[in-house]
């Protein structure tokens, strides 16, 4: 059960402010929401990227719990590593028996979908006791904007530039949650950071259960995706609401939406005054396409929670 | 190494790659992260039975790959416990983003190296370019001639790593198939010896103290930066230290005297070789054979490449008139080999110094037969003679 607002407001921050992350943005959010879901220790590993880069700036840390950065594709095995020590100190009574403490990996969705993504199978696979969240801003933010397996269908980045030839990124976006879901873990999830509860009741989920977890969180870029600073939260909500970002769980393989929106809105309310998807607005096929790709999945995943669409 | 006699039935028959697992056995540390390679799964392989069989205490990570295995034992040292991974060529390679990184967060990490080429062409027999290829990583590197040697390498790899003056990650290497893989006999210590030698790690920042939160691998950038590495510069003239304190204390519980280098022959030499690992027991029986014949040849035969002790070098050959200096892997700069290159370098600041010559042997595993050496020495010889050098870097055995 997440704690009450009114307690929450009282545990201290594990990310303290500080820290040099653009206004508008949605890591802090996540890092701190999902740090705050356990009272436990933790130790933190996080890939390289605007996280790590904009939290660690030596002499300064933004780190208020044992952190760890090492390289971009490896938190995954980074946080493994660590889990592994304290499961062996532990056995042989070299720290504290009776203190459990917490492993978490943060990561982009390029350090996650991407160049991660093997490390991060290789933990899953292993069963290390740890949550990995990904924090999906949809490209590579830290080198400025690149497409990235996440990026989603038709958004301007760096590397897929709209031009005389180009609508932006062509292909599809990977669907990375239900690939670990296929790892058979015992707890996998999609989150937003505009349903805190949703997302901390997640995160304690996940950092609680006996086992690898992976939580993915949309997290606006207001930089990225060319959007009013202000309106992370709201763009969060509507991602959710035109299910292009559905919110659900597999626990322990069994499949289970978290929120339906009442009316599915069309996904032009998402795609609206962002700059990364201004151009498609030119052009109606385009809108359509992704329209059908968004239904698409969101069929397909009411179908593995044995939902209806009503 | 010098032996102190033992009694032979004392020793036992041992791979290379048998002794090394038996040395991690008795290091029993607390996490081994590894991936699978030839020639050095063995490692690995036989350590994990100890582990299925409750004889360590140690927590295995059988990793998806090398990057990741060394990943993990970063993660694992820097939670504060004693980590240890073994690798060989393409998977050394894998490692090697995260080779600076172990050494760069200043983690006392050991791994055994068996040492094989590199591809393409994939070849998987003994020469030294996968760690050549990782000399500026920041690691401490031993090189060992035989089992023995790595045996007693790996014991004390772990004192010099965690060194409160040096805390650097360490590499002992030995060769592929020729060591790894061939029969020896060899003495190793009591279990309880190795222990008390060894002693408990004492990390310094560890991860798991959780009420002394650390910031690891933070965004260092123009106003530190240099200053760490100013520190790791330190931390390598602080570990030719360590290495000799404590290869003096390893001699007492073993009686194989160590040092950054081993010398045969070399006092009287009019010609000498500078050669590494298992080629060096070849050499010494080559220079027997010539000594009887009345050639003045000796050997030198380098153990520790990193930190490289050039001006110890540079006093042993600097008198002796002929050298060759013998690499096991090529830089590709087509001015020879890296030990060739670090050699002449440290001879430099010498007025009188030797001829030098470079001979790239062994690639791929071709073997080094006792012909090969003794080319080399006469070869040595027609240049002590007449003067006249030659080409400056040679192929040795190998087709035009
Ligand atoms: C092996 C390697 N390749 C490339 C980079 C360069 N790099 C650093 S951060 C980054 C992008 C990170 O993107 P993402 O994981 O999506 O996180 P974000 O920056 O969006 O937070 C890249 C490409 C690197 N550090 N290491």
């Amino acid at each position: 059960m997440v704690a009450p607002l009114k307690v929450l407001s009282n545990r201290s921050d594990r990310l303290t402010s500080g820290h040099r992350a653009c206004p508008g943005c949605g890591f802090p959010i996540v890092l701190k929401m999902v740090l705050l879901a356990t009272e436990d220790p933790v130790v933190v590993a996080n890939a390289t990227g605007c996280a790590e880069v904009c939290t660690s700036i030596f002499p300064y840390t933004a780190w208020d719990v044992p952190w760890i950065h090492s390289a971009f594709e490896n938190a995954g095995a980074t946080i493994a590593g660590v889990e592994a020590a304290y499961q062996s100190l532990k056995r042989q009574g070299k720290i504290d028996p009776d203190r459990t403490i917490r492993f978490v990996a943060f990561g982009g969705d390029g350090g996650t979908y991407d160049i991660g993504l093997q490390a991060l199978s290789g933990a899953m696979e292993r069963g290390h006791n740890i949550l990995y969240v990904c924090y999906d801003n949809g490209a590579y933010m830290n080198t400025g904007i690149q497409r990235s397996s996440a990026t989603p269908p038709g958004a301007h980045t760096t590397t897929s530039p709209v031009g005389k030839q180009s609508t932006g990124k062509r292909e599809k976006r990977k669907d990375l949650t239900a690939i670990m879901a296929a790892h058979d873990i015992p707890y996998v999830a999609q989150a937003s950071i505009h349903n805190h509860r949703d997302l901390m009741r997640k995160a304690e989920k996940g950092l609680h259960v006996d086992g690898p977890a992976f939580l993915n969180v949309l997290s606006p870029c207001p930089l990225g995706w060319g959007t009013n600073t202000a309106m992370g939260v709201e763009y969060s909500r509507l991602a959710v609401e035109t299910c292009f970002w559905p919110l659900f769980e597999v626990e322990n393989g069994e499949w289970k939406l978290s929120y339906k929106p009442r009316k599915k809105l069309p996904v032009t309310e998402f795609l609206k005054d962002q700059v990364r998807f201004r151009h498609l607005f030119r052009d109606e096929s385009l809108i359509e396409e992704i329209q059908a790709d968004v239904d698409r999945r969101w069929q397909q995943l009411l179908e593995r929670c044995g939902e209806s669409a009503e | 190494m010098a032996v102190q006699r033992r009694s032979p039935a004392e020793s036992v028959a041992m791979t290379g790659n048998e002794a090394v697992a038996d040395a991690m056995r008795q290091i029993n540390p607390d996490v081994v992260a590894a991936y699978p390679i030839t020639p050095a799964t063995e490692i690995v392989q036989i350590f994990s039975a100890y582990a299925a069989d409750g004889r360590v205490d140690t927590e295995m990570v059988l990793a998806e790959s090398e990057h990741s295995a060394m990943s993990a034992t970063i993660g694992a040292s820097a939670a504060g416990a004693r980590a240890m991974t073994a690798t060989s060529s393409q998977g050394l390679l894998l490692m090697h983003e995260m080779l600076y990184v172990a050494s760069g967060a200043r983690q006392p990490i050991v791994m055994p190296v068996v040492n094989r080429a590199v591809s393409a062409p994939l070849n998987i027999h003994c020469d030294h370019s996968d760690t050549m290829g990782s000399r500026d990583a920041g690691w401490i590197q031993i090189y060992s001639e035989n089992a023995q040697e790595a045996y007693d390498n790996l014991i004390q790899a772990i004192r010099i790593a965690e060194h409160p003056n040096v805390q650097l990650p360490c590499m002992v290497m030995m060769d592929g198939f020729i060591i790894s893989h061939g029969m020896e006999n060899l003495f190793t210590l009591p279990d309880e010896t190795v222990k008390e030698f060894i002693g408990e790690r004492k990390p310094l920042y560890p991860l798991l103290d959780v009420d002394n939160p650390v910031t690891f691998g933070p965004v260092d950038f123009t106003d530190f930066y240099f200053e760490h590495k100013r520190q790791q510069f330190e931390a390598m003239l602080e570990a030719k230290k360590a290495i000799l304190e404590v290869a003096a204390e390893f001699e007492k519980i073993s009686g194989h005297r160590y040092g950054l280098f081993e010398t045969y022959q070399l006092d009287d030499a009019e010609m000498a070789i500078v050669v590494m690992s298992s080629a060096a027991g070849t050499s010494r029986y080559v220079i027997d054979r010539l000594r009887r014949q009345g050639l003045k040849v000796g050997m030198l035969k380098p153990r520790v490449f990193r930190p490289f002790p050039a001006e110890e070098l540079a006093e042993a050959l600097k008198d002796i008139p002929v050298v060759a200096v013998m690499d096991r892997s090529d830089s590709f700069s087509g001015q020879g080999g890296p030990l060739f290159a670090e050699i002449r370098a440290a001879l430099y600041e010498y007025d009188k110094r030797p001829i030098m010559v470079n001979y790239i042997y062994g690639l791929g595993g071709r073997d080094v037969r006792v012909e090969s050496i003794e080319s080399v020495y006469r070869d040595l010889d027609i240049i002590r003679r007449t003067g006249v050098v030659g080409p400056r870097v040679r192929h040795l055995d190998v087709r035009e």
